[in-house]
């Protein structure tokens, strides 16, 4: 087991022709991704990287019956692929793409609440499950199996820790990124739930950062309905206030967001806090062996 | 992305949202005829900077008269005005706008902004105006009235309400004040904010509302499809080496310690701030030079975080993914020779690749360049490296 995809989903990439999406399909499906196809309006009938390729998600679900999407299209017109998706049906959607504007994200975000679609992103790295399936831009290598959950906010910071906790002897389940946005569309508390209830999973490691309160919301869930271990890391404690640090969902606005109040409330959860980023692997490692 | 309380104005003008007579100047001669020209026998003499606290650090004045009106123009235009938004160092007053005076019967607060909890935008009212509404917020949370508007719905007749009345207005005051609500609405939703606020908010002496000030902030993923909006940029209220970072898409922070940071992705290039200070140093800066860091953005990246000249050595952090570290290291190596760096730069390479880049690195045997085997051990030698130089 593990959470949301395996190697029997069936995967479709919106905007599939572009020179990213290509790329980055073709990274999945050397690490085994079931890619059934893909979308790019206007090019519908042509054979890309030996799948099809359809004109709209609606005909790509008939004829593939995928279950999942992965959005590789640029910002303007991301928010609709993610609504085109969600009306084709499709239970987990992907979406990568960074710089969408917010307001378009809120509205395809309650559609997809509307049919329970899931969907991770924007602005995110994707999802992988070690050594079954990869829908997105993470590194394939550094995710080897193993029962750790890894949830995060940031891509490069997830292939760290996902390194560190391999470095430390164990691996990964699966790994979401969740994205850096103001509004995504699964958030922390989301997945606690799938990993909450996935045998394979034994403990869960949670990258946050300064902005929104996400993870105040899951300290507070962990606190009532979470018993197995976590390990947590707030990424930020030295930003300045009211500056935007890289992704548009980290900035401490007035005094709301900061790392300190996530550090506290998750300590109070019971949750174990790395004091600093380089120790997340050996912080899991340790709490395990005491077991 | 932020604009000045006149280029809101001019917002506010454009969907019905009221606001009193006014005029931007950048030269003091040119008080006097706009004064003549706004009218009346008073003005607001107001500093343009983007930050709260005009007022009491001196930013505005009230003329009684035309002579009024140039003197403080002139005293206004070219000083530093130091609030508590601008830091110690203050910020230079380059535009000034003159308004006509208000009748003022009564002062609310009026506002809207992104509620990331909620997922929507939220309308904020309350009878306090012409205070901080974050002391508000803090000391009487009750006297805050708040709706959510679902984006499916938009901004309806009863929203308006539930504020008008949790104002204790009366019953044609209801009536102006959910014309004024719908209309600040469409000025926020048309235009992509994420924050309109007027604070005060005035209730005029013949019972209709008035933006007396108009503060506005907009979500930077949408300037694309708002021109008018991304033209209202001020330089001047920008770090020149933030704009110049993204020219490149380069994203970088300019902070007050003195280890440079280059680091790919927001959420790593954050950590690596934090393990400085942990490991007892101060990071000069945020920059994230992208998820798929290449020799020339790093390059640039050199460029850039050299400008601070605080800065005493440099850590490079990238986690080679995608990328793959053998060409960041070479990268580096030629980054540095066409840089000039002569300070000492820490380098740690993880992920693709890393050992044939370590080699690399070591094989090409320049004196400023120290390899780190991990996360910890590189912040570790890059504050070692600064408490050197500094010694």
């Amino acid at each position: 087991m593990s959470i949301l995809v395996n190697k029997n989903s069936k995967v479709l990439v919106q905007g599939f022709t572009g020179k990213e999406a290509t790329f980055h399909s073709e990274q999945c499906i050397a690490y085994g991704t079931n890619i059934v196809g893909g979308v790019t309006p206007g090019k519908g009938g042509q054979i890309h990287l030996g799948k099809p390729v359809f004109n709209t998600m609606e005909e790509a679900v008939q004829k593939t019956g995928a279950d999942v999407s992965l959005i590789l299209v640029p910002p303007a017109f991301a928010a609709d692929a993610i609504m085109e998706a969600v009306s084709a049906g499709i239970e987990v959607i992907v979406c990568i793409t960074e710089g969408i504007p917010v307001n378009d994200v809120m509205i395809a975000k309650k559609l997809a609440e509307k049919t329970g679609a899931v969907l991770i992103g924007p602005n995110c790295p994707g999802i992988i499950t070690s050594e079954e399936a990869k829908i997105g831009i993470l590194p394939g290598f550094v995710f080897k199996k193993g029962s750790i959950g890894l949830i995060s906010k940031s891509g490069t910071l997830t292939y760290e820790m996902a390194n560190q906790v391999v470095k430390a002897g164990l691996g990964i389940s699966t790994a979401v990124g969740i994205g850096g946005d103001p509004i995504i569309g699964t958030t922390f508390i989301d997945l606690l739930k799938l990993f909450r209830d996935d045998p394979e999973t034994e403990a869960v490691v949670m990258i946050g950062e300064i902005g929104g309160d996400l993870e105040i919301q899951a300290a507070e869930y962990i606190k009532e309905n979470f018993s197995k271990p976590v390990v947590a890391f707030i990424a930020g404690q030295t930003a300045p206030k009211g500056k935007r640090m890289g992704h548009a969902g980290a900035i401490i606005a007035g005094s709301k967001g900061t790392a300190q109040e996530k550090i506290q409330a998750l300590k109070f959860a019971g949750v174990a806090v790395a004091e600093n980023p380089a120790v997340v692997g050996k912080t899991i490692k340790k709490i395990l062996e005491k077991k | 992305m932020n604009i000045h309380e006149y280029q809101a104005k001019q917002i506010f003008a454009k969907y019905g949202v009221p606001i009193p007579k006014g005029k931007m100047i950048e030269r003091f001669k040119d008080a006097r005829a706009a004064a003549l020209e706004i009218g009346g026998n008073i003005w607001a003499v107001k500093a343009q900077i983007h930050a709260g606290g005009r007022g009491k650090g001196g930013g505005v004045k009230l003329a009684k008269s035309l002579d009024e009106v140039e003197k403080y123009a002139s005293e206004i235009l070219g000083m530093t005005l130091v609030t508590h938004q601008t830091g110690p160092a203050g910020k230079v007053v380059k535009k000034v706008y003159i308004e006509g005076g208000v009748n003022i019967k009564k002062e609310f607060y009026l506002g809207m902004v992104l509620d990331r909890a909620q997922e929507m935008p939220v309308m904020m009212a309350s009878t306090e105006g012409g205070v901080e509404i974050e002391k508000v917020a803090a000391e009487m949370p009750e006297k805050i009235i708040k709706v959510a508007i679902d984006p499916l719905i938009g901004f309806r007749s009863f929203h308006a309400r539930q504020l008008a009345f949790g104002l204790n207005l009366s019953k044609p005051q209801v009536k102006e004040f959910t014309l004024f609500a719908s209309a600040l609405y469409n000025a926020y939703k048309e235009n992509d904010a994420n924050l309109v606020e007027i604070n005060p908010l005035v209730l005029t002496a013949d019972d209709r509302f008035i933006a007396l000030d108009g503060k506005m902030g907009f979500d930077d993923n949408a300037l694309f499809r708002n021109p008018e909006i991304a033209a209202m940029k001020d330089l001047d209220e920008e770090e020149p080496a933030e704009l110049e970072a993204a020219k490149y898409d380069l994203n970088y922070v300019k902070l007050d310690g003195d280890v440079g940071c280059m680091v790919n992705g927001a959420g790593l290039a954050m950590s690596t701030m934090d393990i400085i200070k942990h490991e007892g140093g101060e990071p000069a800066n945020f920059l994230d030079v992208g998820g798929g860091a290449s020799a020339e953005t790093v390059a640039k990246g050199f460029e850039i975080i050299l400008k601070d000249p605080n800065v005493k050595a440099i850590f490079v952090n990238i986690f080679g993914g995608i990328v793959r570290c053998d060409r960041i290291a070479n990268g580096i190596i030629e980054a540095t020779k066409v840089a000039n760096v002569d300070i000492p730069v820490i380098v740690r390479l993880d992920g693709t690749n890393a050992a044939e880049a370590s080699d690399i690195l070591r094989n090409a045997n320049i004196k400023n360049i120290i390899t780190a085997i991990d996360f910890a051990d590189g912040a570790r030698k890059a504050v070692n490296a600064v408490k050197g130089v500094t010694k």
